[in-house]
């Protein structure tokens, strides 16, 4: 029997075998990659609900599929379905059905929303506020919608679907979700608890409410003509990020498992890390120290030095202080190899899909591993000089890449830094 | 038992708040007092519904920054509190070198809302020739900018990061009751397989607001009437849930790292078992029920144990859980407990929340005498040296957490 591979902490290797997205920009990883390396945008004018008097009228919403009633929990187990049955699929793991493994999955605070509650206030007929909306869910069977915004549910549909090992764990670490998913995935399977792990995030909750709350934090780009235009990271320009939807997913398998029984494996998950910031609920410790710590961790976590990241898939959501504060990690981190290694952001095309965002953005970094291309960085017209960094603007670039650095930050002081890599080192 | 291993996961930390009491060890005074304490209940604000309302607290004690207090919603703010308990407790509060890479895993729900807001607009919007448009301007207008981060999950935990400086890592659980056994779960599996060495682990809830009750009103899991039976006299209905307002924390330690900075250890938590599965399907719920059952006898044999229910009093989750009670009860003496009698129920804090009663007993020696009349609450024989924790969820996930005394 051969050695087992082991990491340079004499832990198992994590191995991906399996991936899966939907955005704006489509269902399944093939026509995202497509239109991501044309340099192609998903972010439209906002059509599922009125936009009358909002600053913000545009986002990156998911509206291809069929889905009635909608609701923003049923597109978000929708997207999750969806993106972890190709993942699933593309691995050939298990049987149908049975999947060998936890499910770790990112998921929004999803809540009833404004249809509900109208709908709940006429059957409460009378009182006022709360008293009514209670009174009306006296007044008929209501248990389907209880069950459908229970937070718990996303991740127990998929569990039941594909048969997942044990109970799952739901998290939120906000934007970070997607990334924090497949660290638990990456923690359980270094532990030896398990030889496999799907690992998923989802978010399908662009409702009138959500762009309010986040235009309300002036977040947002309000730059809405035209749509495609709006997302600009690391541009002089930019205003904000734009609210999107998405869902991702991977599987992940011990690698020695993986190869024996054959699997195709598409990338090594070789390093993560993690830092929480202690600074303020929606920015970033001045000095980067937490970014700076996470990402440090995640490339001493792999192995690797900082000279062997060939492309940073970056958080890059676009607004002034996520972009300024990233570009201070990298480098700090980087060092004088900074302005010699291409970063992009995804979002510039995709929009922030916010819990799914870690999961989707791991998912085409892995892409870029496996095509040696790297997605551009769009609507790059007017170049930040206090960010003197390689976005490959515009086009899409061919380059060899062998270790991806990507990053995920998120409000709440959520911080985590994956290492992907081509092959085991 | 296995002797002493130095991967062993030890609590070391308590914050504790409830219905009943502010700290572990006033509420574990209250409940062992030679008369039973009278639950503490509010049957008028929300009627029908009753709830188990907050003692008193003076959040300045471990939120003293008011900006900070003002940035949270109660939730939010009972969970930081008893955080904060936690960490004192622990002797960790305030130093930089051990808050640098402690491990933060909360179970959050979310929900707390603007209500007033939400019921001017549904007063009026039915009548208005443009709904949308009316919906947008009232909610851009009316909502403090800063709810949102009241409302976020995972704000909890930024905020615990904030006011007491933890910032090795934070991760949050969701996912109703059961986020509350996987938080431990996660601490002790990362504690035994050397991943680190301090975790700070629970959760808050704030049961009294109209808007969270709605939650469980929708699946009319809520108790109505003006006098609230105890928890197990709710068995064979759906509707037994009584909100209680709470926060629960514990510090668990690598035995080697609580040692080493001679801190005291209340209990060992030993195992974390957790599952899913339909609800109507006999045979399913029968095997995790057995797969619960199995783990507890390896794990306490035939001794006689203490056990805290902390089911939701909502069925049929209530009756499997007590079907599962009762073949733990047939192998052993076993001590039920339902906490929800005293305390309410709190969804994701509920399960920390009766760990956290489970090692303050361990640690006093003693257990609590009966929360109820009748067959299946019996005063111990004697203080057992281990407890099972059991949580079914009020619709979801079956969890059994298994603790003991340290000695």
């Amino acid at each position: 029997m051969a050695a087992s591979l082991l990491d340079h902490k004499n832990r198992p290797v994590v191995a991906v075998t399996g991936i899966g997205a939907v955005t704006s920009l489509g269902a399944g990883t093939a026509d995202n990659w497509a239109a991501l390396t044309a340099g192609k945008s998903g972010i439209h004018r906002i059509s599922r609900f009125p936009v009358d008097g909002l600053r913000t009228t545009i986002a990156g919403t998911v509206d291809f599929l069929d889905i009635e009633p909608f609701s923003g929990p049923a597109l978000t187990e929708r997207l999750a379905m969806l993106a972890a049955d190709e993942a699933v699929t593309q691995s050939g793991i298990g049987a149908p059905g049975a999947f060998p493994g936890p499910l770790f999955m990112g998921v929004p605070p999803v809540e009833a929303e404004w249809p509900h509650r109208r709908e709940l206030y006429a059957a409460g007929k009378e009182g006022l506020g709360y008293k009514q909306l209670l009174a009306g869910t006296r007044n008929g069977d209501w248990k389907a919608l209880h069950h459908l915004v229970a937070h718990g549910r996303p991740a127990e549909l998929v569990a039941e679907r594909f048969g997942t090992r044990g109970a799952p764990i739901s998290l939120s670490t906000a934007c970070a979700s997607g990334a924090s998913a497949i660290q638990l995935g990456i923690e359980a399977i270094r532990r030896g608890d398990c030889d496999a792990a799907l690992c998923v995030a989802t978010d399908g909750s662009v409702h009138a409410e959500a762009v309010i709350r986040f235009s309300l934090l002036s977040a947002l780009s309000t730059q809405n003509d035209p749509p495609e235009k709006a997302a600009k990271p690391f541009s002089a320009n930019r205003d904000g990020f734009v609210v999107a939807e998405g869902g991702g997913a991977l599987v992940l398998e011990n690698y020695d498992a993986a190869k024996a029984r054959g699997a195709n494996i598409l990338a090594v998950l070789r390093g993560v890390g993690e830092r929480a910031d202690d600074f303020h609920r929606t920015r970033s410790k001045p000095d980067g120290s937490s970014i700076i710590g996470c990402i440090k961790a995640a490339i001493e976590d792999a192995g690797a030095a900082p000279a062997d990241i060939d492309y940073v898939n970056t958080h890059g959501t676009g607004t002034p202080e996520n972009d300024k504060m990233e570009c201070l990690g990298l480098t700090t981190v980087l060092g004088d190899a900074v302005t010699e290694t291409p970063i992009s952001s995804n979002k510039s095309m995709i929009g922030h899909t916010l819990t799914a965002a870690g999961a989707v953005e791991a998912v085409f970094s892995i892409l870029t591993l496996q095509n040696g291309r790297i997605p551009p960085t769009i609507n790059y017209d007017e170049p930040d000089p206090t960010i003197p960094l390689d976005v490959v603007p515009n086009v899409a670039r061919d380059v060899d890449v062998g270790v991806v650095l990507s990053n995920s930050f998120g409000f709440g002081g959520q911080n985590v830094s994956l290492v992907l890599a081509a092959e085991p080192a | 038992m296995a002797a002493n291993d130095p991967r062993d996961a030890v609590i070391t930390g308590i914050g504790l708040m409830t219905a009943l009491a502010e700290g572990a060890a006033e509420n574990l005074r209250l409940l062992t007092a030679a008369e039973r304490p009278v639950p503490r209940t509010d049957t008028e604000t929300f009627a029908p519904y009753p709830v188990h309302p907050l003692v008193d607290i003076d959040l300045s004690n471990q939120i003293p920054k008011r900006g900070d207090q003002r940035q949270m919603e109660n939730w939010q703010r009972y969970g930081t509190y008893a955080a904060g308990l936690a960490l004192s407790d622990a002797g960790i509060a305030g130093d930089a070198d051990i808050l640098d890479r402690t491990n933060l895993i909360v179970s959050a729900g979310s929900g707390e809302r603007d209500p007033e807001v939400d019921a001017a607009i549904l007063a009026e919007i039915e009548q208005t020739n443009d709904p949308g448009r009316f919906l947008n301007e009232h909610l851009l207008n009316d909502l403090r900018p800063t709810l949102f981060l009241a409302q976020l999950s995972n704000l909890l935990a930024g905020n615990i990061s904030i006011v007491h400086n933890v910032i090795g890592s934070s991760r949050t659980f969701m996912g109703e009751e059961i986020a509350g056994a996987m938080v431990l779960q996660w601490a002790l599996r990362q504690i035994k397989s050397g991943n680190g060495d301090v975790f700070l682990v629970g959760g808050g809830y704030n049961g009294p607001r109209p808007d969270m009750m709605f939650f469980l009103a929708l699946g009319n899991y809520l108790y109505s009437g003006s006098e609230v039976p105890p928890l197990w006299q709710r068995v064979g209905r759906t509707d037994g849930v009584v909100c209680g307002s709470m926060g629960a924390f514990l510090t668990i330690e690598s035995r080697e790292h609580a040692e080493a900075r001679g801190a005291h250890i209340y209990a060992r938590l030993e195992e974390v078992v957790a599952d899913r599965g339909r609800r109507d399907d006999a045979e399913d719920v029968a095997r995790r029920a057995d797969e619960q059952i199995a783990v507890l006898d390896r794990v306490a044999g035939d001794r006689p144990i203490g056990l805290i229910s902390a089911a939701s009093g909502a069925g049929p989750a209530l009756d499997h859980e007590l079907a599962m009670i009762k073949k733990i009860a047939a192998a052993r003496p076993t001590y039920v407990r339902g906490c929800a009698t005293m305390i309410g129920h709190g969804i994701e804090a509920q399960i920390p929340a009766a760990v956290a009663l489970a090692a303050a007993a361990l640690d006093a020696g003693i257990f609590y005498p009966p929360f109820e009349d009748g067959d299946i609450e019996q005063p111990a024989d004697a203080p057992p040296d281990m407890i099972a924790v059991t949580g079914w969820g009020h619709w979801r996930g079956e969890t059994l957490t298994i603790v003991s005394a340290d000695r």
